[in-house]
Formats: structure tokens, C-alpha cells, sequence
């Protein structure tokens, strides 16, 4: 019965595979989730079995995000890396798509909605770091990127290095720790606006010079203007993007770890990419090795 | 009193200004033209306004608008209360409490209503309003906003009532009525028909205020504009369209303010003299 | 306490950014307002349509909508700015927003202005005129410096306003004081109360000394009638 099953869904998900790959190209084929059934598999007491019996679960994500965490004017569900990596592990928590609230988070209240238990998990370019093991769990790391630079591409010789920052006007999304490490150890001069592609009109029209977040980002809006745009250097912090989960839930570190892993090896972290942050022509890069649960 | 500045205009005044028209009217369309040009090259072309006027952006106008109104809304109403308890206790008899009112008052006007949003937003207090049920961001605008615009308005109902010409309060102290009497029965009633226009120009103040609601991720018209904005690559003429939304409601508003201006000046029963615009409306904010 | 000493590099930076904005708006505020009441009772009509459109435009539209099309728009069509006149190094998005800041307040500096022409009496203007003046010269000679008098105190609040809406700038790239005082609640949760207390204590202290100087020149300018 469960194989006959999960001969189905194999069929099936290949059959949406290759009909997405004859499909418009604009169009990203989203990750086929084998969603679990039944709860059986969780220990009693654990929040995975909670979770799975409610058929309901809160993620935390970022909205304004493109390629990792963004939500279309108008549109009901945000997409992005981060969101189908929620999907995989609601999958795994046996809950539909349609179980899913999406919470939209930014980077200061992704603690305090753990803590408070406002969202069940985060995933929301969440960097793995030790000030925040004080206060909430992250397992993963299910991403490794790190921070670049975009710049125009006539400044590209120039300006190929963050020391190269010194008094250069540099934009960023207000309250993003890119601005401020290259405001205080670089000697950056900071512009800061509230949406990545005020950065990007700043930029193109000459009133600021360097655009700084998280490679993965640039490498999307390059994509869009590629004669106009570069992105320089080499990544000069490393961000490991974690899933967020309640301080001291072992049970849940050691399920979301066990999750990513198996993403790895039955394809869904390569399609996950591919759908997303992938369309910007970049490769798909080695999954990273994950941590150990404390 | 303009019309007393100068002359009815005789021919050779009449000819200066027909001269001062045509070269305004050339100066403003030279400007005009340049700067509509170098627009339409790359902003405001038809491919941008097509992407623009897609069901999913008005969808999401909408909603915007929604949020922007309802924070509006509930933050009127909590100033107007606030303003009427903050000016009940500055014209309170006992010195203490006029005194408190008064740090309170002036502290909250000191205060840009930004950073008031912000530390709010940032506190235990949001935590708070959390438990209770009250959405964090919406409810620290609103209170952000009741905290600055009701200071204002308590400045507005003090000097309201102060308007009302003491005769009236005298009259009704010799009649026998008590303070609080005097207050509710005669003074208020006069001194609300003096005040509406101000206190309507306040929420014009308060709708323009939502719009900062942004900086704590409340979903509203400018954030809005920011998505849209974001989404179609076309952020100025984004901004010029929700401009555009933002003066029609204001100016609306602002209209229905110099209607009942109008009307209570015609229809003015009690003596007392028109209080000036709430300072809000009258010096931005 | 000690936290905001030791952030004092920062929380003055912001400041010094904010002082900045209020005092270059403050300026254009006042030239363009003046220009704008001028304009509103002007005998020419396209004139005085202009500055009815612009005063209705600018007074109904959030101020950080401004900020933007200011911010964006100027260099949309060509105009990038930027100062440096000797001392005074201004980035280029500070200057939009002290443009915009400046001419945002110009609106309301020209309908308080014009309440405080309208505020003089008749007699006046029509005495200026009898003797033969034009528009010009009773505006200026006669009617304005009457004006003035009587708008301080509305032109100190509008000024207060103005020191208040500059934090609005954080908004438009400018890292003004409000801006550092976001970074600093960043990044030290466990101090928000110090650190709000001290950027108030520095937003009222320049309230106060506006407040002050208005007062000062209140007392000194006031016309027995």
C-alpha cells in the first residue's frame, strides 16, 4: 500500500518535472514535497508530533527577499529558497501546503517570534550565530553564502574588495548587519533604504555606489541587468542559513537536521535551488555539511 | 485683505499682467516639458504603466489602503480620548494634576512620533499588547500615534474651551452649575463646534502619519508602494501614483474641514472666536 | 548611563547629520516660503494658482513620500546634487532630503505667513497704496515686517516640526539620529530604555532651544496694538 503510494508520487513527480521543463520558462516549477503520512514516526511529547496532528504549522519567513524569501504584490504565498525549504519540512511534518502560515518576519523580530512563540520555526536567511544560540536553537546550516558586493560595471576594477570601501557610499536594507559591518570596519559611508531595489535604482543612477547584502541576493538582481551590473570580490563574511526552532527543543534540532539531510540525498534541497535562487543562472552549489545538535 | 495689496488693475496694469501670465504660463511649461521628457524615457514609459495597472499591484493597493484606514481610524478615535482626558486634567483646578498633564503634553510633543514608534515597537509594552491579542505593529503605530497627535489635540480642547468667551462659564456658575456641569453642558458643546475643523485637519496629520508605520513592517499604503515599486522595477513612478491617492483622500478631507468652517462661521450661535487650525495641520507634522 | 557614553561618537554623528538637515531646510523653508506667500497674493493668476496647486500638494502628501521622489525623481531627470562648500560636506542624499525637507515646510511657512498678512490691518496696505506704493513695495516695506511680527510663535512650531519630521530622512538613505538610535537598539537589546532616553533628551533639547529663541524674539518683536 505505502509503496504502491510512493510509486505514485514518484510518477507523478516526475511527470510534473518534465512537464515544467516544456513549460514557459518564466515560470519556476516549485519543488515536488512528498508530503509524510500519518504521525506514527514521532515520539510522543515531541512538538514534531503536536505539529503533525494539528496539520498546522507557523514559519517565519522574509518577504522582501528575492530568489530567498519574496512575496509578489498581491500574491497569497511568498516564494524563494527559504519557502521551499519550509515546504520540505512541513512535508515531512505531514502538512500540506494549504496547512502552511507563512508569517512575514524581519531580521529584528526573528527572536522574539521564536521566543514568543508567535511562529513555530524561521526560516529567513537566518545566519547561524553564537549571540543567537543565547536565545533560540538553529539547526542546519542549510545554506552557506556570504556577504558581496554589486557594483556598476565601470567600477568593477576599482572597487573589488571591501577595503576598498573606505568613504564610498555604500546601500543596504535599513538594519541589515551587511551595512553595518562595512559601516564600522570598513569606513563605508551608509545609505540605507527600506527594499533592496531602492539599492539598486540608487545605484543604476549613479547616487550611491555599491550595493553589499548576501551574495546569493546580488547574483539576482545581476541577473537583471547584466551590462549594467556586477558583482565583485570575493565573499568576505560567511552567513550559514539555519533553520530557527525553540531554545532547548533537542527532539526538534535533530528532526530538522535529519530533514535537511534527507533533502540532500533525495533531490528536493537541488530542485528547491534550482526553482529559486538558481534561476539567476548561478550554479547549484554542494549542499553544506550540517551541524551536530547540542 | 490681498485685494487690498493692489489696485483694481487699470490698462497698463492689465497689459503687465496679461505680459506676467504668458511668461509664467511659458516658464512652467518649458519646465514641464523637460522634465516630462527625461520622465518618460525611462520611468514613466507604457510598459511601466502596463505592468503597473495589473490586478495583483491594485490588490495589493488595496490592502494597503485598508491598513492605512484602519490604523487611521482606531488612532483617531484613541487621540480624540486622550486629548479630551489630557485637556480635562490641564484645566483641572488642582495644580498637581495640571502639572502632570502638562510634562506629559510636552514631552509627547517633543518627541519625533519615528523614534515614538520605533522605542515602542521595542519595548516590553509591545509584548504586552501582543498578549492581549492586539497585533504588535498595528498596535504600536496606533499608539505611537494616539500618544503624539492626542497631545496635540489636548493643546487644541484647551484652547478650545479657553475660546469660549467667559461669560458664558460665568453665566453658568451664577446659575449654580458645578465645575464639571459647566465644563460638559456649556463650554464643550460651543467649544467642539469651534474645534471640529482643527480636529479634522489633525486627521489629515494622523492619515499622512500612517505612512510611518513602514519602519515596523505595518502593511500599509507606502509600504505597499515600496513592494509595487520593488516588483515592477519602477520605483518613482510608484511613488508618484500612491502620491497621488495620498493628496486626493488629504485634500478631500482637508475640504470637508473648510465646508464646516464655512458652516459654523454662518451659522455661528455663540460668540466665541474661531480657534486656529491645530497646530499639527498648520506646521507639518 | 555609562552605555551612552560610550556611544557618544554615534549618538553626536546622528545628531550633528540632523542639526544639519534642520538648519539647510530651515533655510530654504524660509526664502521659498516667503517667495510662496508672495506668490499666493500676487495680481498675476497663473502665479497664484501655482502656489495654491504646490501648497495643497505638499501639505496633503506624507512627508517620507516626498523624501523619495525627491531622492529618486532628481536624478531621474538629471539633477544630481551635491555640497561642498568648504566646511560643509553634504552627501548627495542628504541634499535631497534637506531639499525636500525644505520645501515640504515652505508650504506651511507660506500659509502661516499668509494668515500673518492677512492678520495686518487693512488700513495699512491701503495707507501704503494712497501714497502711491506698488505691490511690490507695500509687500515689502510695509505689509511683511508687520507680518512677521505677529507669525513667531506659528513659525517656531513649524520650525520644531521641521527638527522633528528630520528623523523622517532615515527613510531616504540619510543616517541621521534616529537612524544611529535604530542601530544601537540593533544590536543592544538589554539598554533600549537608556538608549531611547538619551536620543529624547537630545531631540528636546533642540526643541527647547528653539522654543527659546522664539520666545526671545517674541518679547523683543511684539507690537502693542
Amino acid at each position: 500500500m505505502r509503496l504502491a503510494r510512493t510509486t505514485a508520487y514518484a510518477t507523478a513527480a516526475a511527470l510534473a518535472l518534465t512537464l515544467s521543463a516544456c513549460g514557459d520558462d518564466d515560470e519556476t516549477a516549485s519543488t515536488d514535497v512528498e508530503v509524510a503520512e500519518g504521525c506514527d514516526e514521532f515520539d510522543s511529547g515531541t512538538t514534531m508530533l503536536e505539529l503533525c496532528e494539528a496539520g498546522e504549522v507557523t514559519i517565519g519567513v522574509k518577504t522582501d527577499q528575492p530568489g530567498i524569501g519574496f512575496l509578489e504584490p498581491g500574491a497569497e504565498a511568498p516564494t524563494g529558497f527559504d519557502i521551499e525549504m519550509g515546504r520540505i519540512v512541513a512535508g515531512a511534518l505531514g502538512i500540506e501546503d494549504s496547512g502552511i502560515t507563512w508569517e512575514e518576519t524581519i531580521s529584528d523580530n526573528r527572536e522574539p517570534f521564536l521566543v514568543d512563540g508567535v511562529v513555530d520555526i524561521v526560516i529567513a536567511s537566518y545566519s547561524i550565530t553564537a549571540d543567537r544560540a543565547k536565545l533560540v536553537g538553529q539547526a542546519g546550516p542549510y545554506y552557506v553564502t556570504g556577504q558581496q558586493l554589486l557594483v556598476r560595471q565601470e567600477d568593477a576594477e576599482t572597487i573589488a574588495s571591501p577595503e576598498d570601501l573606505e568613504g564610498v557610499s555604500v546601500c543596504s536594507v535599513t538594519g541589515s548587519t551587511s551595512l553595518t559591518t562595512v559601516e564600522d570596519e570598513y569606513g563605508a559611508e551608509p545609505v540605507a533604504f527600506d527594499t533592496y531595489s531602492q539599492c539598486v535604482d540608487a545605484l543604476e543612477s549613479g547616487e550611491t555606489d555599491v550595493l553589499t547584502t548576501d551574495g546569493a541576493i546580488l547574483l539576482g538582481y545581476e541577473a537583471e541587468n547584466p551590462d549594467e551590473l556586477q558583482v565583485t570580490g570575493e565573499e568576505f563574511s560567511v552567513e550559514r542559513y539555519g533553520i530557527g526552532y525553540e531554545k532547548g527543543d533537542t527532539a526538534m534540532c535533530e528532526f530538522l537536521t535529519d530533514t535537511i539531510e534527507q533533502s540532500y540525498e533525495n533531490g528536493t534541497w537541488e530542485q528547491a535551488f534550482e526553482s529559486t535562487l538558481g534561476q539567476s543562472g548561478v550554479e547549484t552549489p554542494k549542499p553544506p555539511e550540517t551541524d551536530p545538535c547540542p | 485683505m490681498s485685494s487690498v495689496l493692489f489696485d483694481v488693475p487699470g490698462p497698463r496694469a492689465r497689459t503687465r499682467q496679461r505680459i506676467g501670465t504668458v511668461l509664467v504660463a511659458a516658464l512652467l511649461v518649458g519646465i514641464g516639458y523637460v522634465v516630462v521628457r527625461r520622465l518618460t524615457e525611462e520611468q514613466f514609459t507604457v510598459e511601466n504603466l502596463d505592468e503597473l495597472f495589473q490586478p495583483g499591484n491594485f490588490e495589493a493597493i488595496g490592502e494597503g489602503l485598508l491598513g492605512t484606514v484602519q490604523a487611521a481610524a482606531i488612532a483617531i478615535v484613541t487621540s480624540v480620548l486622550f486629548g479630551l482626558v489630557f485637556a480635562a486634567m490641564r484645566l483641572a483646578d488642582n495644580r498637581l494634576v495640571g502639572a502632570v498633564a502638562w510634562t506629559v503634553v510636552e514631552f509627547f510633543r517633543a518627541v519625533p512620533l519615528l523614534m515614538l514608534i520605533l522605542i515602542i515597537f521595542y519595548s516590553p509594552v509591545k509584548d504586552v499588547m501582543e498578549d492581549v491579542g492586539v497585533p504588535g505593529d498595528l498596535g504600536s503605530l496606533v499608539l505611537g500615534l494616539t500618544l503624539y497627535n492626542g497631545a496635540v489635540l489636548a493643546e487644541v480642547f484647551r484652547a478650545g474651551v479657553n475660546a469660549v468667551p467667559t461669560g458664558q462659564a460665568e453665566a453658568a456658575y451664577a446659575v449654580g452649575m458645578r465645575k464639571g456641569q459647566v465644563l460638559r453642558l456649556i463650554q464643550v458643546p460651543q467649544a467642539v463646534r469651534i474645534m471640529l475643523p482643527a480636529i479634522i485637519s489633525q486627521c489629515v496629520v494622523i492619515l499622512k502619519d500612517t505612512s510611518l508605520g513602514y519602519v515596523i513592517i505595518y502593511d500599509e499604503l507606502l509600504s505597499q508602494a515600496n513592494n509595487i515599486g520593488d516588483f515592477i522595477g519602477a520605483n518613482l513612478l510608484t511613488y508618484v501614483c500612491i502620491a497621488l491617492i495620498y493628496v486626493s483622500i488629504n485634500y478631500s478631507l482637508s475640504r470637508v474641514a473648510t465646508w464646516l468652517e464655512a458652516r459654523t462661521t454662518r451659522a455661528a450661535r455663540s460668540s466665541a472666536q474661531r480657534v486656529e487650525g491645530a497646530t499639527g495641520a498648520l506646521t507639518g507634522g | 548611563m555609562g552605555f551612552l557614553l560610550d556611544n557618544l561618537d554615534v549618538i553626536v554623528e546622528g545628531f550633528a547629520v540632523t542639526l544639519q538637515l534642520l538648519a539647510t531646510a530651515g533655510i530654504i523653508a524660509a526664502v521659498a516660503g516667503t517667495l510662496l506667500a508672495c506668490v499666493r497674493v500676487s495680481p498675476v493668476p497663473p502665479l497664484r494658482g501655482v502656489g495654491t496647486a504646490y501648497v495643497n500638494v505638499f501639505r496633503n502628501t506624507p512627508l517620507l513620500l516626498v523624501l523619495l521622489i525627491m531622492a529618486f525623481g532628481l536624478p531621474e531627470v538629471g539633477v544630481s546634487l551635491q555640497i561642498d562648500v568648504g566646511p560643509l560636506q553634504y552627501s548627495n542624499f542628504e541634499t535631497y532630503a534637506s531639499l525636500g525637507l525644505g520645501l515640504y515646510t515652505a508650504a506651511f511657512v507660506c500659509e502661516a505667513l499668509r494668515s500673518g498678512i492677512n492678520s495686518v490691518s487693512s488700513g495699512q496696505a491701503e495707507a501704503a497704496r494712497a501714497v502711491g506704493m506698488s505691490f511690490g513695495q507695500t509687500l515689502r516695506l510695509v505689509v511683511l515686517p508687520q507680518a512677521a511680527r505677529s507669525v513667531v510663535a506659528p513659525m517656531a512650531s513649524i520650525y520644531i516640526a521641521l527638527a522633528k519630521n528630520t528623523s523622517v530622512a532615515l527613510g531616504a538613505g540619510v543616517a541621521e539620529a534616529t537612524y544611529e538610535m535604530r542601530k544601537l537598539l540593533n544590536d543592544n537589546a538589554t539598554e533600549r530604555l537608556v538608549i531611547f532616553i538619551g536620543f529624547a533628551i537630545g531631540y528636546i533639547a533642540i526643541v527647547a532651544v528653539i522654543s527659546l529663541v522664539a520666545n526671545v524674539l517674541e518679547r523683543r518683536l511684539v507690537v502693542l496694538r
